[in-house]
């Protein structure tokens, strides 16, 4: 029925921890595909990581570098940090943050990687944190499916698929070399 | 007859947004006792119509036995070139996705305005295909084709085909257009648009839940639909391919209204035309609206009550299980110069079969309706709307994931 919670923020949160649920049921077991099932993209991998990701994307991009987005959901009493990651898009992942340089926003590598707090989230989205692609080996489009699979600090592995989603932002120039 | 108008009614108070407001409703009304808050206790009753959903999985799409929303819009598509039935399949789990979560008030993934998505106010999104697309993917035959000229038509291309359409519907004019431009942004990698039509209703909460529509010639527009015992045999396909069993059909006809010469009617001449009271909308042999109406009466004269060739006579459907679902809706697209305004109707006519029940109507209609006089058909499109998804599946997946 229609929630009558009027606060749009919880509204919103419990509305996508339903998602994140759901998708974790429909995912178990099923193999890559061709086209990626958006609202079933997240899956965590058998040794059941503490972190899951709710409701992964990447953008589209016909060459060059793109990202993937999502977000972090720790289910655990500890914290736990991605410290690294691979994907079917391209050959490299780095894990990146925007910082301001000169008065203008880059991207850049983040040190020390994602931290998601003890029970709690960490947001990855377009002109902030982001798992940066490089170099594409092949065109991602609109409703590909990238597998990706991140390295946690507690040794397991959190592996979903995102889907391919047309967007125009997220466009900040990168600052390859860190400058902190 | 009044069949479905009170069955629309009926089903707005179970499974709209009318039980839910209600309940908001009251419970704004302890609230206030308790608190003494009426501003707070009145923005929980006034987001009522925003907060409304439908739900969009299901054995049928939503968006076709829904209670009419106020807003519409019809947007066809045609594929381009290179999109093939994967990349088909693609599109739909894309914009599948993107109304799942819409309808009920969540961002679309890769949302770019998400505070937009929050009021879905009865959001539905309804997809069909058109008969170009069967061919094109080679997806075997088509169930629907387009209608046959008819002499009262002056189709223009600009509203007429289209390989895919998605209709939209929402209480709510900018959760229409944000829902269409997420859909849009998500569609067009795969498709082009071939056209786009606006339509609009009574403001939600305006008219009585299970009171028919008015058009913009001034009638009383809708009271006869198929009838509540047959409804589903009239609306919903049951044999055919089996990929479309639980779908339906739709007939999209953009028709304009003559408003100049229309005016220059008196009302006698108007209700002629149509064989029902303007005011009330009964029958010219009396009545209320959903009473029947007499097709044998003749007046002193001997000369029939309601004319031989008036609409109501002409689109008459004696069999209920063969009428079809009327959800129509106005447009109005500005002036010319000398103030003749654009406008008429978007006329959705959905049924389980357009050759055993539109085109029948329809050719009576061509033949000898009054009411041609000041309407004039200028686009005509058909569509197959596929059975609805469950969670995790796409509408078509029945015929694309077919090896």
């Amino acid at each position: 029925m229609r929630p009558i919670n009027t606060n749009p923020a919880r509204w919103r949160m419990a509305a996508l921890a339903t998602v994140a649920v759901t998708a974790l049921a429909g995912c178990a077991g099923t193999s890559p595909t061709p086209a990626a099932a958006p609202s079933q993209a997240a899956a965590a991998t058998a040794n059941a990581a503490a972190v899951t990701i709710r409701d992964p994307w990447v953008k589209a991009a016909d060459e060059g570098m793109s990202a993937a987005f999502g977000t972090l959901v720790n289910t655990s009493g500890k914290d736990v940090t991605v410290v690294s990651g691979t994907s079917t898009a391209s050959p490299m992942m780095e894990l990146h943050e925007i910082a301001t340089v000169d008065g203008k926003m880059v991207m850049r590598p983040k040190q020390g990687g994602f931290t998601v707090p003890a029970n709690g989230t960490h947001e990855l989205a377009p002109g902030a944190d982001h798992l940066m692609l490089m170099d594409l080996a092949a065109p991602v489009k609109p409703g590909d499916a990238v597998r990706v699979k991140l390295t946690l600090s507690d040794g397991s592995v959190l592996e979903f698929t995102a889907v391919g989603k047309a967007f125009a932002a997220g466009n900040e120039s990168y600052a390859p070399s860190h400058m902190g | 007859m009044s069949d479905d108008n009170t069955r629309w009614g009926r089903r707005r108070l179970l499974t709209g947004g009318g039980l839910a407001a209600g309940a908001a409703l009251t419970g704004a009304g302890l609230l206030a006792g308790r608190q003494e808050q009426p501003p707070a206790a009145a923005s929980v009753s006034e987001a009522a119509v925003g907060e409304a959903t439908a739900a969009f999985h299901g054995p049928h799409q939503a968006g076709v036995a829904t209670p009419p929303q106020a807003h519409a819009v019809f947007l066809a598509l045609d594929l381009r070139r290179g999109t093939d039935r994967q990349g088909l399949a693609r599109m739909m789990r894309l914009l599948c996705d993107d109304a799942a979560r819409l309808t009920q008030g969540r961002a679309a993934l890769a949302d770019t305005e998400p505070e937009l998505a929050g009021r879905p106010a009865r959001l539905t999104v309804t997809f069909g295909f058109g008969p170009d697309l069967f061919a094109k993917l080679d997806l075997g035959g088509s169930p629907v084709r387009q209608l046959p000229k008819f002499g009262i038509d002056r189709l223009q291309t600009r509203w007429c085909g289209g390989d895919v359409l998605v209709q939209i519907c929402s209480d709510d004019p900018v959760t229409v257009t944000h829902s269409q431009r997420m859909l849009v942004k998500d569609a067009r990698a795969f498709t082009t648009v071939r056209w786009l039509q606006r339509g609009f209703r009574r403001a939600a909460g305006a008219d009585p839940a299970a009171m028919t529509q008015r058009n913009l010639l001034g009638q009383v527009d809708g009271t006869i639909q198929p009838a509540d015992d047959v409804h589903d045999r009239a609306l919903w396909v049951s044999d055919g391919p089996g990929w479309l069993h639980g779908g339906t059909t739709v007939v999209v006809r953009r028709i304009r209204a003559e408003l100049e010469t229309w005016d220059a009617v008196d009302r006698g001449g108007k209700e002629l035309t149509i064989g029902r009271r303007l005011d009330t909308g009964a029958p010219l042999t009396g009545g209320g609206e959903h009473d029947p109406a007499d097709y044998a009466a003749v007046d002193g004269l001997g000369l029939p009550v309601i004319s031989q060739f008036a609409h109501i006579r002409r689109a008459h459907v004696a069999d209920p299980a063969r009428r079809i679902l009327r959800r129509p809706y106005n447009y109005d697209d500005g002036l010319t110069a000398d103030g003749t305004p654009d406008t008429g109707l978007v006329f959705a006519a959905y049924q389980a079969d357009i050759a055993r029940q539109y085109l029948p109507v329809q050719q009576a209609l061509a033949e000898s309706d009054l009411l041609n006089e000041w309407t004039t058909p200028i686009g005509s499109a058909v569509f197959a709307i596929p059975p609805g998804c469950r969670p995790g599946g796409y509408v078509g997946q029945q015929l694309l994931d077919r090896t």
